[in-house]
Order: C-alpha cells, then structure tokens, then sequence
C-alpha cells in the first residue's frame, strides 16, 4: 500500500496544482489526506483509490483555505467542488514538474523540489542521497516554495528547462540509498508518456544509453572505468534496446534536438561490439549535427575534437581543441589524451596531473593520476 | 547544491587583515564572548539558508603520524616540530554556488577580534571531490 500511495501521491498533488491550489497548502493537503488513507484503506479499501486521494486532500484543502479568516469571504465562493470523476490527466505530472523546474529557481532547488513534489520521496530520502543533514534539505525546499509562490506557470517554453533539469537530476544521480539517476528515468518516463516531443524521447533514450553502461563504470575498487577500457560483456543490452527503439521513433520525426543526438552518439559507442569497433566517423557527423544546434557551446567542441582524433588522428584533433577556450572543464584531461595518441609521453603526463588537479571528483582524480603515472613510468 | 569546507587556521594562512593583529590570547574576555557570539550567529544564519551541514573546533594540539613498518610503534613528528599549518576548525557548508561560498566565507571572516574590530582573518575554502557524473 505504501507504493502505491508513493505512486498517488504525487498525482495526487498535481491534480490540486492544476485546479489552482498553491503548492505548500497542496502539498499540506495531499500529506493530510495520504494519513487518512493508511488509517481507512486497511478496513475498506475505496473502489478508485485515485479518485478518493483527490476528493480527500481537495476536502482538506478547502478547510485550509476556509480556516483562513482574512480571506473567507472570497474564499467561500471559490470554494466550489469541481465535479467528481474520472479527472485523471497525464498532462498534471508536466504540469507539477514545469512549476517544479520553474526558470527561476536554481537546478540544486528545482532538483530538490521536483524529488520532493513530483517522484514523491521524503525531505528525508533527499537529504540522505545528497549528504546533507535533513533541516538543510528542508530549509532549500522550503525556499524554493518560497520563489515560487505566485510564480506564473509559462506554458510550453519552460520544457527546455525541464529537461535540463531531469538530465542534472540524472547526470549527478548518486547512487546512495536513493537512486537519483533511477529516479531521473523514472519521470521522464512518466513524461514522455504524457507528452508527445521528440526530445523528450530523446531524453530518455539518451539516459537509458548510458545507464545501460553503468555496471561497467566502476571496478569493484571503485575505480573509473574509461569507456574504451570498460567490459562490455557488463552491459545492460535490454536497456540499450530500449533506447535505441526509443531514439529511432523519435528521430523518425524528423524534429532534430540536442538531446536526440547526444543519445544517437551514446547509441553508436553502444552498438560496438569493442571499443576498436566504434564508428566514429558516423559519431564525427553526429557531433556536426550538435555544433550546427549549439554553435557557442565549447563543451560541443571539445567532444568534437576527441571524435575527431579519433577519424582523423591527433594532429587533426590539438588544431580543433585550440578553437575550446581554456577553462572548459575537462579540456586539459582532453589535451592530455590527445597528446598521448601523438606520442608526447611528457607533455601528457604532466597535462594528467594538471587534470587530476581540476578533477572534481575523486573517482576521477584517481584515474588522471594513474594515467599520469603509468606514463612516467 | 555542492559542498564546501571553510577551514580556521591556527598558523600557515596569510596574516589577518586587521592592520595591528592582536593574538586571541591577549584578547578581552567580552571580545572573546563577542567572538564567538558572532561565529554563532554565522552558523545560525547558515542554518536558516539551508547551507549549514557541519562545524567543529580543533585544538591546537596537533601531531602528525604515520605507519613506520609491521610490528613498530606509529611513527610521529616528535614534540618540537619547528613548524606545521594547523586547522583549527572547520564549518561545512553546502550551497548554490561557489560565489555564494566565497559571501559565506567572508561573512565568518568577518569575526570581531580585539577592539570589536573585524580581524579580516584568512578563511581557506576548499570543494568537496563529488561523485563523477553519469555521463561520460
């Protein structure tokens, strides 16, 4: 029961944001009516338990809002019950998850508030799959409410930062007691369900590519595992199907975003069978396609010259990594990649030491610094 | 949302802004109480924001030590080290921005030392190394 009010829940709490409740009283309102659910449910469990979560919480909304002196006469009149039936909409999680990543707010607050309003899980559950004491956690929530209140939703234009949003969520999914990266899928599922947008199938295709490939990311040491070095054999190839099925419907669409082509290029590194298999001429064409969408993107480049490298050598590759200006996170562990291939032993060790020291990880300092090491050697 | 560790340091950080620096042990009693009041309050602020995470004070007392062959005592630096940076405490913040870590920072700098001034005190401050994101 308690997964399937996990489940409820969040619905739940969409279906008041869109009748116009604000978004703390809601949330009051859903907690509410979630506690009368574990106390009748057991007796008597409702025919439609959706349908009762949303005339329960809305009941206790209304209270709140009639509970309220200043504002009772206005407050009466609005306080009309909108005809019970089958309300369900898919369109409400867009609708919770657009005011949850809301422009205004930064991605550590819309990731935190998305987690809490949208997948549902505790202020707690959050607090732990980012390492902080719990008051901290609720503090950020709670200011993040505080942005939003009054906030108008903006429509369609906000999709971009929603995805943006889900793709942090999943990029920094730390794989603690709650999986964030799971969690990340597990909505855009839920959104591309609800919504018919190429990218958004881009999206998910993209996640499941690479969430496909985590098993082989670390060793049992937990070091990094380059993906060139990892045990394909590892792979999760029901996942990688999955994606693959879902990026061929999208790109059929023929609506062409960034997201769709960052799955296509994680599909390709998929497909090889060894790392010495990997077509990366077709992977080159692919990184044109996301410099032609995002021409001012250094990171875009940057990937581009490793491709490059890759088709072309690493002459090619030092002549297109001068055009990313320093600074870019990464470059120098690029750099000192590509000088390896050229043969400069020196130059890249130290650029991998230089790395390492840059490296905001600790997974992956220790890899530059094993690199650097071996060719010192 | 990333982690910072803001570190107080006995010796090793750069003289302290305050132009006639008086050493915390020459220090008033009720400029020591306004001291800590202050750093207090700094933390209770953190609190309010969602960004307070940790803090502890570290005397000090500090030896350095080490693993000196199976079977051996621990090595240690001796009592007479001629010179070592000491920490003497740290706070552990987690929030938006890297600049907002520098304000924190300079807000905790910002501590009243002798005369009530604010000693401008050095505050080291330092990432925490994260996960490595998912994608490569």
């Amino acid at each position: 029961m308690e997964e399937l009010l996990r489940e409820l829940g969040p619905r739940t709490l969409a279906v008041l944001v869109r009748r116009g409740a604000e978004l703390t009283a809601a949330e009051d309102a859903v907690q509410e009516a979630m506690i009368a659910a574990l106390a009748h449910w057991p007796e008597r469990m409702p025919g439609d338990p959706a349908g009762w979560l949303v005339r329960v919480a809305w009941r206790k909304f209304l209270d709140q809002v009639r509970a309220e002196q200043a504002r009772r006469r206005r407050e009466e009149r609005a306080a009309v019950e909108p005809a019970a039936g089958a309300t369900e909409n898919e369109d409400d999680t867009l609708l919770l998850l657009t005011r949850c990543c809301h422009p205004e707010l930064s991605p550590a607050s819309a990731i935190a508030l998305t987690l809490r309003a949208v997948a549902g899980l505790t202020t707690a559950q959050i607090a732990r799959a980012y390492l902080v004491p719990e008051a901290t956690m609720a503090q950020r929530i709670s200011r993040a409410k505080r942005t939003l209140r009054g906030a108008r939703l903006d429509g369609v234009g906000d999709m971009g930062t929603v995805l943006r949003v889900l793709y942090l969520m999943f990029d920094h999914g730390f794989t603690g007691p709650v999986d964030v990266a799971q969690e990340a899928i597990r909505l855009t599922r839920q959104l591309a369900a609800a919504d018919r947008d190429p990218e958004i199938d881009g999206l998910l295709a993209l996640m499941l590519l690479h969430h496909a490939r985590r098993r082989a990311r670390f060793t049992d040491a937990g070091t990094l595992v380059p993906l060139d070095e990892q045990d394909r054999t590892r792979w999760d190839t029901v996942m990688i199907a999955e994606g693959v099925a879902i990026l061929q419907g999208a790109l059929a669409q023929d609506r062409l975003g960034e997201y769709q082509v960052q799955a296509a290029i994680a599909a390709l590194h998929d497909d090889a069978a060894s790392a010495a298999e990997t077509d990366w001429p077709q992977i080159l064409s692919w990184y044109d396609e996301l410099v032609g969408l995002q021409p001012s993107n250094p990171v875009v480049l940057m990937n581009r010259a490793v491709a490059l490298t890759h088709v072309a050598g690493p002459h090619a590759g030092l002549g297109a990594l001068d055009q990313v200006p320093d600074g870019v996170p990464r470059r120098t562990a690029v750099a000192a990649w590509v000088h390896e291939r050229a043969g400069d032993a020196v130059v890249a060790a130290s650029l991998y030491a230089g790395a390492a020291e840059e490296a905001t990880s600790q997974a992956e300092r220790m890899h530059l610094l094993t690199r650097a090491a071996r060719l010192q050697g | 949302m990333a982690k910072y560790l803001l570190l107080k340091h006995y010796r090793g950080a750069p003289a302290p802004g305050d132009e006639d620096f008086v050493p915390m042990d020459q220090w008033k009693p009720e400029e020591l109480e306004a001291h800590i009041a202050f750093m207090n309050h700094v933390a209770d602020t953190l609190r309010e924001r969602g960004e307070f995470v940790d803090a502890q004070a570290l005397s000090p007392e500090g030896t350095f030590v080490r693993f000196d062959g199976d079977g051996k005592p621990p090595l240690t630096d001796g009592p007479f080290a001629e010179s070592k940076d000491l920490i003497a405490g740290w706070m552990i913040i987690d929030v938006e921005s890297t600049e907002r870590a520098y304000e924190a920072a300079a807000f905790l700098s910002a501590a009243p030392g002798h005369g009530g001034r604010p000693i401008k005190e050095w505050i080291e401050v330092r990432p925490f190394l994260s996960e490595p994101p998912a994608v490569d």
